[in-house]
């Protein structure tokens, strides 16, 4: 099950503990990035002014276009450190100007880092209206035949309405690191008590929410190494092999059908170690230790 | 919120760039945009911060800052979030490295 520790020093730069302007800088072809509404040319929320809050000049998020193995992308980079990425009025207007462009532009791809705990709850119905009209966007520009992939690899995971959103993108890809649910953790223990879930638990946390779970009840595309590169060579392999047509109503239907038949199959299952158990994992117990490669092998010998 | 205003005099900066970032809004740490300003010799530092009542500690560290660097004809912008003197000190270098290009 071990796999054998690489005898060769690889340099990894980390994708989670990166700032969003440096995973912009490491994911993207170098030097292509170019910003819409630079620091420099842009305004700190005024609702957290209001609030007397310190902003930030991007309000928490980076947009503009780059190229990606030689495609030309737009990009969107929520930065985590920032509020915990959360949607405020400008960022949220700022994601959906993006991807209006990008339904008129039709670049090969967006590449949404999504970095967020959801909503801005500072900012109330602003946030709340920014991230419904993000959601719509994402559809519309799926719909014009433009990929939205997301990369979850962040501190802050992709929960609350962006893991709505990150779910709504085409494909995503993920680290063992990052995270992708709704509630968040202290959300549900403060909602239905600690005896429903222990957000303390870390373990419990990614095996719950983690890119490996969610990786093997395929809810991710790829997983990838926590490291910027990999995260870059595993947008590229994507786009590269991307064909899907647009979804038509009947593979929509079958995708409705088949996540109501997961639903009842994994009810009751309170741990992320019951439901691969369930996948036909025979050593769950084994899955939080195994390396990324290992695992994507152990994947592909599932039962369908 | 605190907001606070200095100016100090500094020998003049040679941008390489026309505007420079560091830093992150997070806890205990700032973002800094360093901006051409109208004065050739002094430069200029608005300051937003969470924590309040240390006015003084930012002039010193700011002070010291503009007497060490050539950074005039600058229009210097933070974001505060609680960072300590060392990281303001190092994150203004950073920010004046990469707005005249020394550093990047």
């Amino acid at each position: 099950m071990n796999a054998p520790v690489a005898n060769k020093l690889v340099l990894r730069r980390s994708y989670f503990e990166a700032s969003a302007r440096a995973r912009v800088a490491a994911v993207l072809d170098a030097g292509s990035f170019r910003e819409f509404l630079p620091p420099e040319a842009s305004e700190p929320s005024p609702h957290l002014a209001v609030l007397d809050i310190p902003g930030a000049f991007d309000d928490g998020v980076i947009v503009g276009a780059a190229s990606l193995g030689g495609r030309p992308v737009l990009v969107i980079a929520q930065e985590g450190q920032f509020m915990g990425g959360a949607v405020g009025e400008i960022h949220g207007a700022k994601i959906v100007g993006l991807l209006r462009r990008a339904v008129q532009d039709k670049p090969a791809a967006v590449i949404f880092m999504a970095d967020s705990g959801g909503v801005r709850l500072h900012e109330a119905n602003a946030g709340l209206i920014a991230i419904s009209e993000v959601m719509r966007a994402v559809l519309d520009t799926r719909a014009a035949g433009v990929p939205v992939i997301a990369l979850v690899g962040g501190s802050c995971g992709a929960f609350g309405g962006m893991g709505i959103v990150s779910r709504l993108c085409s494909a995503i890809v993920m680290s063992e690191e990052g995270r992708l649910a709704l509630s968040g953790p202290e959300v549900i223990e403060t909602v239905a008590g600690v005896e429903e879930f222990d957000s303390k638990d870390r373990a419990l946390v990614w095996r719950v929410t983690g890119g490996k779970h969610r990786y093997l009840t395929g809810d991710c595309a790829e997983l990838v190494e926590d490291d910027a590169a990999s995260f870059r060579d595993g947008a590229i392999a994507l786009l590269s092999g991307w064909q899907k047509p647009m979804p038509a109503s009947s593979t929509l239907r079958a995708e409705q059908a088949r996540l109501t038949e997961r639903r009842q199959r994994f009810a009751g299952l309170r741990d992320g170690l019951d439901v691969w158990q369930a996948l036909g994992v025979a050593e769950p117990r084994q899955i939080p230790l195994m390396d990324r490669d290992s695992l994507v092998a152990l994947k592909k010998g599932l039962p369908a | 919120m605190e907001k606070l205003e200095f100016r100090f005099p500094a020998q003049p900066a040679t941008p390489a760039a026309g505007a420079a970032l560091c830093g992150v809004v997070g806890s205990g740490n700032l973002e800094i945009l360093i901006r051409p300003g109208d004065e050739a010799d002094a430069c200029v530092v608005s300051v937003k911060t969470s924590a309040r009542g240390f006015g003084r500690i930012w002039e010193a560290v700011i002070a010291e800052f503009a007497a060490r660097h050539a950074a005039g004809g600058t229009r210097i912008a933070i974001n505060d979030m609680g960072a300590t003197p060392a990281v303001v000190s190092l994150r203004l270098g950073q920010a004046l490295g990469e707005y005249t290009g020394g550093v990047q």
